[in-house]
This record gives C-alpha cells, structure tokens and sequence, in this order.
C-alpha cells in the first residue's frame, strides 16, 4: 500500500518498571490458569450451573472484542469512508484489535469446559448453522487470523529493515554452548530477510481483499454476540431482550470502536510522551455522536414499542444500571456535538471514556446484571476468575508496549508533522501537547 | 475530500444497512410454525399421585451411574457419607424429587428432569451438535465426546435442565436421555418410571399421555390444576405435568407458547439465509474499498508529478 514509511518504531527501552509490574499481574493470572485446568473450573470461578456464563465470557469475549473494535471501525473509515487522512491511526488500531481478538480467544479456551473437542468447529458434519455461537465462533478464528495478515505487513518491514541486533546480542550471550555459530545464524536470517522482502509486495497486493474481510467479519460476529442472547428469552431481564439485540450490539462495537480509538491514541500519546493526534481525534469524535444517536434511538423505540418505558424509569435495580448505562453513552455523546470539546485532548478523553465505559456496560447488561436464570442463583465473580481477566488484560497492554517498540506502528512523526503543517492544526494543538513533546522530535512541528 | 463526505457517507450507510436492517427485519419474516410430532417418547409425572420417596433418583442413578459418570453425592449433613442428598439438579443428578410446601395442608411434591422440548433451545444453541434430538424417539441426547463444555445449552434452557460439572478437570454436561443407552435399550422403560411405586410416572408416546392426563383431569376437576404442563410450553415438551397447585409455585417457569428457539433462529437465519448477505456485504465492500483505493493512488501519483 506504499504507506510504510508514515510508520515508526519506538525509540526506548522494552524493559521498564511497568513492563515488571504488568509481567508479575500476567503471572498471577497464569497461576490461576493453570489451577482451573488441574482442579476443575469451579475450583477458580464462582459460576454455577445458573450462571454457567461468568465474567470471561462478559468481558472477555463480549465486551472485549468490542474494545478490540477499533482496528474493524477504523478500517472502516479508511477504505470504506476513504477518509486516507486517518490512516495513520489504523496499525495501532488494528495492533489493539490483534492482541483483544487473540486473548479473547484464549480466555475462551479457558473458559471451555472441554476444550479438546474444539476441533469440531472445522468439521462440518458437525455444524450447527442454527447457533448464534458457531457463527461467532468461526468469524472471530477467521477475524483473528485476518488481523495477524493486515498486522504482517509492519512485521516483515521490520525484518526486512533489520539489523538483527537484538538477536546477536542474545547470541553472543547464549554461545558457545547453545546457540549456532555467527555465520549459519546470518544466513539464516537472510533468508528470513530476503522471504519477507519477496513476500511483502505480494501481500500489498492483495491486502486490500483481506482488510475488507475485516471489515466484514466483525459486522457479522459482533451482531451475533447480541444473536447468542435471543435464545435466553425467559431469563433476560425485558429491558435488553429485544429482537433488535444484533443490531444493537453492532452499533454499539461501532462507536466502542471509535472511542477507544480516541482514547489509545491520547493514553499512547501520552505515555510514550509523543504529541496529541487532535486533528485526526477530532474527526473521529464527530462521527461517534451519529452512531450513539441511531443507537439511542433504536433503544428508546424499541422499548416504547415493547411498552416497556415504564420498566427504565421503575427506579429498581435493572432501571438503575439501564439508566447508567444510558446516561453514560448519551452524556458522553453530548460532550462531542461542542465543536470546542472535541479539539481538547482532556474533553476528548473524559467523553470517550465515558461511551465507552456505557457500551461495555451495556454488554454487561445484557449478560450478566440483566441475565436472571431463577430464584436462588446469585453470580459475582470470585478473586481468581477476575485475576485471570485481569492477567488477560495485562498481558494485552504488555504486548502492545513491546510490539510498537519492535515494529513500526505509530504514526511517524517527521511525516506526520510535515502532514500537519499544510492544515489549521498547528494553532489548535493544546498546550498539553507542547508541553509533552520531546525535544528530539519538536523540529517536526 | 470534503465534497465527496456526504457520498461517502451515504454508501457507508448503504453496505452496512443492508447488513443492520436484515438483523432488524427478522421479527417480520413468516413463521413456518412449529409441527408438534405426538408420536414422541415421554413421561407423564401426576405430583398427586408422587409419595416422594425418591425411588427414581437412586434408580436413575443406578442404572445410569457408568454412562454419563453419575456420582453419588454425599449430603451437607451426613458426615459418613451415607446418605445421598442431592438439593437440585447437579453434574451428578438428572433427576430429582422435591416437596413444595405452602402451608401444613397444602404441599406439593415434583420430580425435575429435562423436559424433552419438542423444539430444544439447546439443541438449537450446541454450536457442535453435541446436543441433538432424535427423529423417531424425540430424545434431547448429549454427547460428551463432540462436547467443547460452552454451556451455552445452560443459558439457553428455560427450565434450567443441562447441569455442568464444575469441580472436574475433564467436565461434562449432565441431563436426563430417558435412558436411551440403558434401561430404555434394556427393557423399554425409563428406570424411574419402571421404579415408582406409586404409578406417579407413566412412560409412552406423547399422544397417549396427553390422553390420558386429559382423562384424569376431566374425571377429577376438584384434584387438579386444569391444565397440563408441558402441552404448550415453550413448543411443547414431551415430559407432562399434572399438579394440584400451580405450576409456577412447583418452580416450573411460566413461558409462552412459542419456543425460544422459534424467535432466535427466525432473526439468525434472516441475517444468513444462503449466506447471501454476508456475501452481498464482502463483495459491496470490495467494490468500494478498491475504488477508493485506485482514487486514492491516483491523488498520490498526481501530488509525487506535482512535486518534481
């Protein structure tokens, strides 16, 4: 796609202080990993045969694939949108959604009682076209290996590009005794040099087929995830139980997606002390609010439809939580209709977060709080089942600090600024963002 | 770019629209309806003729204690472990006798088991086919070694019937099969309807015992509830209740006519029906993607000319 060179590695340490921090919460979660698949998933987890679903599925797969959405929303705005100009954005989005999608799939084989059968997804006498959870399932293995094709690209550019120090370094720490001699090693690694450099204009070529494969895989599997809780007709509280849950959660992953790819690029920008990407955030912020609304409405239509307006405002506890989750996305939405807010990092971030926090919230909703099998069944879940998903998530935010260090998927800064320059930007960037530029890359700007 | 924005946005709205209105158009599609097929196995469970005794639990479990890995479960209060107990359905009960009590007159008691639904929410939500239902027989089966233990045939069942074990490393579901593999091979009954002593279950085709609960209500209105349970819910089960006290203080669910399994695969087959509109959307994106690209190109080359 010839568009290489407007990406850059970070420079930096891999080894930091938070690198330890999260390693040691990965661990942890590893332990209970491994006590599950000794003892049993009840011996870890506090689900019961009334909530045979608990929090891997809720926000693991349900909720954090649609995190992992902003790869699939930005995509869209790119190729389908042509909106080129936020094609910076799109290799650490589509980073995010690699390690969300990946790790989803992972907690699923945690969270699968019989996990050496999953195999019979690939055989198709086996099939069963009528349930939401095959379709999901197939689309998300499909998806998963789509963003490691879209990802490859950053990767065999670095190879390609390599110096193999890191490599070397290990060689020369492990030789004599373990690792081969200097010279077979470095014509192995030109062979790997020279296969990515065969294998990467092919790929451009057909990349394209493969991101819209991305594009279309997630619009099916994220409205089947609102497909899975049709079924539950008796035991979904009446506020979310609606026919019209596929394309809710469709929409919902939708302006998910865009939030939290606001928010990555603000928490990033920040963290790794590089400018704030407002032109670029205040574009996607102005599409969220169009998504939210449709949204909204169809909740609000849906449940007048139903005659079910009085069960939101009833002030118990399902109104309670349908009330938050509703706020939190409309008032989030709100925020971004003020042209002035959404030129501020800080309004930026506080308004994304908040659509975010309300669509996961939702997704929550409709699998848990809303989710009533019977009198006497009470979930909440236990220490070891909430470490492992937040092992899951540590091990995400790890993997995304050591990835944009290796490959090049931040935006580069040189183009990037030169980008910048020809538009109205530069006097709109927040004072934040001065004050956190590096001054290696000030001249940029 | 600004000009072409609204362009843009409008065949955004129409690749994905096509996707997001077939999820909503599912509650229009006609319903093909539901065949209730009356020549099915099943079992008819009078609670006023039921003693309690729970003679079918340990029948059950004996007969049924190889296949399917059924363990006696030691009560909460037997230190010796001598008495087994069990206080619901679990990985190692299928079926199970408890007494409803209202008042010191009035009391109940009833057997859960699965219910053999004539359309399963199970069978329609096994992402595997590890839960099926036979075409002759009607029975909602379960096969562990197709099983991944998704448990999404938990969420789905109304009556809570498919019990997982959680305490094993290598799980599986557990419910009632009508002892397809065992005594219902062996003998031709199900064990604890051969068992009972007080003719609370009667074993037969669905036809025959919705005749017969028919008969016994009609002979005695005063002992009844009128209405057998089962006959419509939820599209029919081929397990029957009969009662004197209403269905739902014996924690059996109230639930409409219509399957669950009716709406939800209405609303998936609309979205997937030929697969064509998950095709219609790749080839529509495509199409749109590759233009956009070759424009895209062209701006780049005319800006690189512009350059030199």
């Amino acid at each position: 796609m010839g568009h290489s060179e407007e990406y850059q590695k970070l420079e930096g340490k891999i080894f930091t202080k938070s690198f330890f921090i999260l390693l040691s919460v990965v661990l942890l979660g590893f332990y209970f990993v491994g006590v599950r698949y000794v003892k049993g998933i009840g011996a870890v987890s506090n689900m019961s045969d009334g909530y045979p679903w608990g929090i891997w599925i809720t926000y693991d797969v349900a909720t954090g694939t649609a995190i992992a959405c902003g790869g699939y929303a930005v995509a869209i705005l790119v190729y389908i949108r042509n909106r080129m100009q936020y094609h910076p954005m799109i290799r650490s989005a589509i980073l995010t959604s690699m390690f969300g999608y990946g790790l989803a799939g992972f907690s699923v084989m945690v969270d699968l009682g019989r996990p050496w059968n999953a195999y019979n997804f690939f055989i198709p006498s086996k099939w069963q076209a009528n349930s939401a959870m095959f379709e999901v399932a197939l689309c998300v293995m499909a998806y998963s290996t789509v963003l490691i094709l879209e990802f490859l690209p950053a990767i065999l550019t670095s190879i390609e590009k390599s110096k193999w120090e890191r490599m070397n370094a290990i060689r020369n720490w492990l030789h004599p005794k373990i690792a081969p001699d200097k010279k077979t090693m470095e014509d192995k690694l030109e062979m790997v040099r020279l296969g990515a450099l065969w294998l990467n204009p092919r790929l451009n070529k057909v990349l394209i087929f493969f991101i819209v494969l991305g594009i279309t895989l997630p619009t099916m599997h994220q409205s089947s995830l609102g497909s899975l809780l049709l079924i539950a007709s008796t035991k979904l509280h009446p506020l979310w139980h609606t026919g019209f849950l596929p394309l809710l959660f469709l929409l919902n992953c939708v302006f998910i997606g865009y939030s939290i790819a606001i928010l990555e690029s603000i928490i990033s920008s920040y963290s790794f002390k590089r400018p704030f990407e407002i032109e670029e955030l205040s574009g996607l912020a102005g599409l969220i609010p169009f998504v939210t609304v449709i949204w909204l409405t169809v909740v609000i239509g849906d449940l007048s439809y139903r005659g079910q307006i009085h069960a939101a405002l009833k002030g118990d506890f399902y109104s309670g939580w349908f009330m938050t989750e509703f706020l939190l996305v409309g008032c989030g939405s709100l925020i971004l209709f003020v042209k002035k807010c959404r030129r501020s990092a800080r309004w930026l971030f506080i308004s994304a977060s908040m659509i975010v926090l309300g669509g996961a919230l939702y997704r929550f909703n409709v699998y848990l709080i809303g989710f009533n099998p019977g009198q006497g069944w009470k979930y909440f879940p236990s220490f070891a089942e909430v470490m492992i998903t937040v092992g899951i998530v540590a091990l995400e935010i790890l993997g995304y600090k050591v990835f944009v260090a290796l490959f090049p998927v931040l935006p580069n800064m040189d183009l990037h600024g030169a980008h910048k320059k020809k538009g109205h930007a530069k006097k709109h960037k927040g004072s934040e963002a001065d004050k956190t530029l590096p001054a290696g890359e000030a001249h940029a700007h | 770019m600004k000009k072409t924005s609204r362009r843009d946005f409008l065949k955004l709205a129409g690749a994905t629209g096509a996707g997001l209105l077939a999820c909503g158009a599912g509650s229009a599609l006609a319903n093909e309806g539901l065949q209730v097929n009356n020549e099915e196995l099943g079992m008819l469970y009078d609670a006023t003729k039921c003693v309690g005794c729970k003679a079918c639990m340990s029948a059950c479990k004996r007969v049924n204690s190889d296949y399917g890995s059924l363990s006696y479960e030691k009560a909460k209060f037997d230190e010796d472990g001598l008495w087994d107990a069990p206080s619901d359905l679990s990985g190692s009960t299928r079926t199970l006798i408890k007494l409803f009590k209202e008042s010191e007159k009035r009391w109940s008691y009833v057997k859960y088991s699965c219910m053999h639904c004539q359309k399963p929410s199970c069978v329609s939500v096994c992402p595997v086919s590890a839960m099926t239902k036979e075409k002759i027989s009607g029975i909602v089966d379960y096969n562990k070694n197709t099983c991944i233990g998704c448990r999404y045939c938990q969420i789905a069942c109304p009556y809570n019937i498919p019990k997982f074990q959680w305490e094993k490393a290598v799980p599986q579901i557990v419910k009632c099969d009508l002892c397809k593999a065992t005594n219902l091979r062996e003998k031709g009954i199900t064990a604890c309807a051969e068992t009972c002593p007080a003719g609370a279950i009667k074993f037969g085709k669905r036809k025959d015992l919705l005749e017969e609960a028919h008969q016994r209500l009609k002979d005695a209105p005063d002992k009844y509830v009128a209405h057998v349970y089962g006959e419509h819910e939820g599209g029919g089960t081929n397990h029957l209740y009969l009662a004197s006290m209403p269905f739902n203080k014996l924690g059996l669910p109230e639930i409409k006519p219509e399957a669950p399994a009716e709406f939800s695969e209405k609303i998936q087959h609309t979205i997937y029906k030929g697969f064509i509109a998950p095709v219609a959307l790749y080839s529509t994106l495509c199409f749109i993607a590759v233009k956009n690209m070759k424009k895209h190109q062209g701006h780049d080359d005319d800006h690189k000319k512009g350059d030199k």
